[in-house]
């Protein structure tokens, strides 16, 4: 006799309990804890806050414990836990004019005020594998150098004197939120912004890349990047003043981009703008090509039908929480969609049989 | 503020707005159906039922536009504590409170637009009595056909032949609560 | 953070998707777009249904989670699970019970209720997505109700195949205006689409909630010369002998063997209680 499978909520029980083994790994190994993930795994941490859209390297080194080192399902667990803060107020935009730099570069000129600083880069690192690190290294003291805090100018400021660059007008509106209101197309740029920031890391820098390689191609430069922290502040109403909260990492690039003008505007350099929580300069660089070629509408470009122009199609897939929701779920059981299909295909494999027969007797 | 404006709230907000909510489903999933709607209570002229559905649908997110009978400093008060939602003219209200009289003429709501006609204000008439006499409703819903006591019938009649734009009504006296899509078709009894 | 709100969402998102859910109500058949939140479980996996649900969830109600029509399939036991523990609502397996079912990809046999609510996971919830990838296309057609492209695809299948080839989330048109993704619920369940019940569809990722109130005209698309067909299996159940209920086919060894019985678990466990028997029914013991 059949008996139809069933005692589902023992076998997630056990699956559960099992990924909890799997997860601590062979325990004559030392556990590693949340500290050393935080300050050991950092270019994670930033990934996770980032494409998590909540700024806390804790909950991400937590995050990224609980997911086994997977990074999707650490944004995920960041994700599902921001949802279910409550929205106390809302920031100041942060001014990264102000930032301490600890990086600081810019492709467009050889030197600038404020200098170039290269700040702990991969950049020049020959990428050899370091055997030294296995085996557990002493660490050499980085060299220190004094500098007195000042605000960064900022390079795309040189040219905007000139008036070679498109200047970005300040608007006093509040952007729409991403996180409260459902996404509308044509969306504005505060909205694509947001998209983009949070967006898939992978995603947004294989966009980057299509328009590099020809894709509504848009002549990027560098013409600054910058690292560092900068402070945040809120207003509290019962104190009818703003205070300082905290200060947060921030990756920020302005690309320069050729723009060869238009019936309305002249030639001049046109801007790209990438911004990203912590150290995630390829995001925030990727970030910045993407939205300068989504902006061709607004500069009287032509679409070329390059995907990374497509607002839609970057906007509606960028997110790899939905993404890998989705395509996972293809795993869950289908049997009665599939059952449908396979009737619907017999039936048609039926009358096209009989009429090959039919025509065959004839 | 007087003490009038902070009492009157839910006890226990999540298990009272869940009651009230399903209440306010039922009532406009089945048009002509009068169902009782308590838990909250606002100052006069504001109904029980009113008040619960405020507290239960409205919130900062949602633009509300008070008619004169119930523009009155304590409701103000009231909303501002317990609710939050900005008090706005008719053409940006996603909620409007008032007599029929006071909310009419109703044809300076928003209706929605073709792409979404959801951009509609709901609107909150208080009724003396509500009672199952009266116009003949038909339409999703309903089964038949149902009848619900309505102040005029040419309003909602030309209300449901903007179908799918259009406004959607919740009628209340006291504790009853009823409610009328701009889908359900109107007719004189 | 260890304490969670009843039912999960916080109340000022719950506001959002009731209000969400009324508006789907008043316009039967129209998406609703909302904010859907990020769940503690995937999206794609009925987040958009899970939403719905905590907004409709009282203490009082007993609720009833239902995937390809099973109880007891992993996903349906584990959204049972999250309602269990963050809403500490009664939970059921049998339908005349349940005052809230959420379900996906099927509609219960037994006829629903006035007094019932049922909820639809829906994975891409827009008809006309895969004739047109543009939301700003079809948000254009569903306004000017041009709903052509939706019938020449269909025209299409018949004069490739004879048939029209969609088998499940077969398109239906609510109250004359709305064409509407019904979710992937096989075409047999579309007649029941007219029924005493609230139904609620919600799709989490796409951002959109959408209703068909009690006793609406629900109409599967179809041509005169090619009427709407909700066929399946040509079996009755193996288990249960029913000849009018949708089956799943078993497959029971490797050469070739297979049986069929009722999607809904608690339908047919129903009917064999009421004494109901298939052609691989258990032999009973004589009577004691």
């Amino acid at each position: 006799m059949y008996v139809a499978v069933k005692g589902g909520e023992r076998a997630i029980d056990n699956a559960h309990a099992w990924l909890a083994e799997e997860r601590r790994g062979d325990t004559s190994i030392a556990e590693l804890s949340v500290e050393q993930i935080r300050e050991q795994l950092g270019l994670a941490i930033n990934r996770v806050m980032a494409e998590g859209s909540l700024y806390d390297p804790d909950l991400a080194a937590l995050a990224i414990k609980q997911s086994r080192g997977d990074l999707i399902e650490a944004i995920f667990l960041i994700r599902a836990y921001r949802t279910t803060l409550p929205r106390i107020g809302h920031s100041h935009p942060i001014d990264t004019g102000k930032m301490a730099c600890d990086r600081r570069i810019s492709a467009t000129f050889k030197d600038v005020p404020g200098g170039q600083v290269l700040g702990p880069t991969f950049d020049y690192t020959h990428r050899l594998l370091d055997f030294k690190l296995a085996a557990e290294g002493e660490l050499p003291e980085a060299p220190i150098r004094e500098t007195e805090a000042q605000d960064m100018p900022r390079v795309t400021d040189y040219l905007n004197r000139e008036g070679m660059i498109q200047t970005e007008e300040r608007t006093e509106g509040t952007p729409p939120d991403l996180t409260r209101q459902p996404m509308e197309y044509p969306a504005n740029r505060p909205l694509r912004l947001q998209a983009l920031t949070r967006g898939d890391e992978g995603f947004v820098l294989s966009m980057a890349y299509s328009t590099q390689r020809g894709y509504a191609r848009n002549h990027p430069f560098v013409g600054e990047l910058r690292i560092g922290k900068v402070a945040v502040e809120m207003d509290i109403s019962a104190l009818g003043f703003s205070i300082d909260i905290g200060e947060m990492t921030v990756t920020e690039c302005e690309t320069v981009n050729q723009f060869t003008g238009s019936k309305s505007e002249p030639p001049q350099f046109t801007r790209g703008y990438g911004l990203v929580f912590g150290q995630t300069e390829r995001k925030a660089i990727s970030m910045a090509l993407v939205d300068r070629a989504l902006r061709w509408k607004e500069l009287g470009e032509d679409n070329v039908g390059a995907p990374a122009q497509d607002e839609e199609f970057v906007l509606a897939h960028s997110d790899n929480i939905q993404a890998t929701g989705f395509l996972e779920h293809i795993k869950l059981p289908h049997y009665v969609d599939f059952q449908s299909e396979l009737e619907l295909v017999r039936k048609l494999r039926a009358e096209v049989m009989a009429a090959s027969q039919k025509e065959a007797a004839e | 503020m007087d003490i009038q404006s902070l009492s009157g709230g839910f006890e226990n907000a999540p298990v009272q707005s869940a009651h009230a909510f399903r209440t306010a489903l039922n009532v406009l999933s089945r048009p002509g159906t009068i169902m009782e709607l308590r838990g909250a209570n606002a100052p006069a002229p504001v109904s029980e039922a009113a008040a619960t559905l405020l507290l239960t649908l409205c919130d900062p997110e949602t633009p509300l536009y008070l008619a004169d009978t119930h523009d009155t400093k304590e409701v103000r008060d009231w909303i501002a504590f317990h609710i939050g939602a900005p008090l706005v003219g008719r053409a940006h209200a996603h909620f409007a409170l008032g007599t029929w009289e006071a909310l009419s003429p109703i044809n300076t709501f928003p209706i929605g637009t073709p792409e979404y006609p959801d951009r509609s204000t709901t609107l909150i008439a208080e009724l003396d009595e509500l009672n199952e006499h009266g116009a003949s409703l038909t339409g999703p819903g309903i089964k038949d056909r149902a009848h619900l006591g309505l102040p005029e019938i040419d309003a909602f009649q030309m209300n449901a032949c903007l179908f799918p734009l259009g406004l959607d009504f919740y009628f209340t006296a006291g504790t009853r609560v009823a409610a009328l899509p701009r889908s359900t078709k109107v007719e004189a009894d | 953070m260890s304490d969670y709100n009843f039912a999960y969402l916080d109340e000022q998102t719950k506001r959002m998707i009731r209000r969400a859910i009324l508006k789907g109500i008043a316009i039967p058949g129209y998406q609703v777009p909302f904010a859907s939140r990020e769940m503690p479980m995937p999206y794609g996996w009925g987040t958009g249904g899970v939403q719905v649900s905590a907004a409709c969830l009282t203490p009082d109600d007993s609720f009833k989670v239902i995937d390809q029509g099973a109880d007891d399939t992993t996903n349906a036991v584990s959204i049972r699970k999250f309602f269990e523990h963050t809403a500490g609502v009664a939970t059921t397996e049998h339908t005349v019970d349940a005052t809230v079912i959420q379900t996906r990809h099927r509609i219960p046999e037994e006829p629903l209720t006035e007094d019932q609510i049922l909820v639809y996971q829906v994975p891409i919830p827009e008809p006309l997505r895969f004739l047109e990838p543009r939301e700003t296309e079809t948000r254009k057609m569903h306004a000017l109700e041009e709903y052509g492209l939706m019938h020449v695809k269909l025209y299409e299948d018949i004069a490739r195949h004879g048939n029209i080839a969609t088998a499940y989330a077969y398109p239906v048109k609510v109250e004359d205006r709305y064409v509407m993704d019904p979710s992937p619920i096989p075409k047999f369940d579309n007649p029941k689409l007219e029924m005493a019940a609230i139904q609620l569809f919600g799709a989490g990722r796409e951002q959109r909630i959408y209703a068909i109130p009690p006793y609406t005209k629900v109409v599967s698309l179809d041509f005169e010369d090619h009427p709407f067909d909700p066929s399946k299996a040509d079996h009755p159940c193996d288990l249960c002998g029913a000849e009018h209920t949708y089956l799943d086919e078993v497959i029971i060894d490797d050469e070739g063997g297979r049986m069929f019985v009722c999607s809904d678990t608690d339908y047919c466990s129903k009917r064999q209680a009421d004494g109901h028997r298939g052609r691989l029914s258990p032999i009973e013991e004589a009577a004691e």
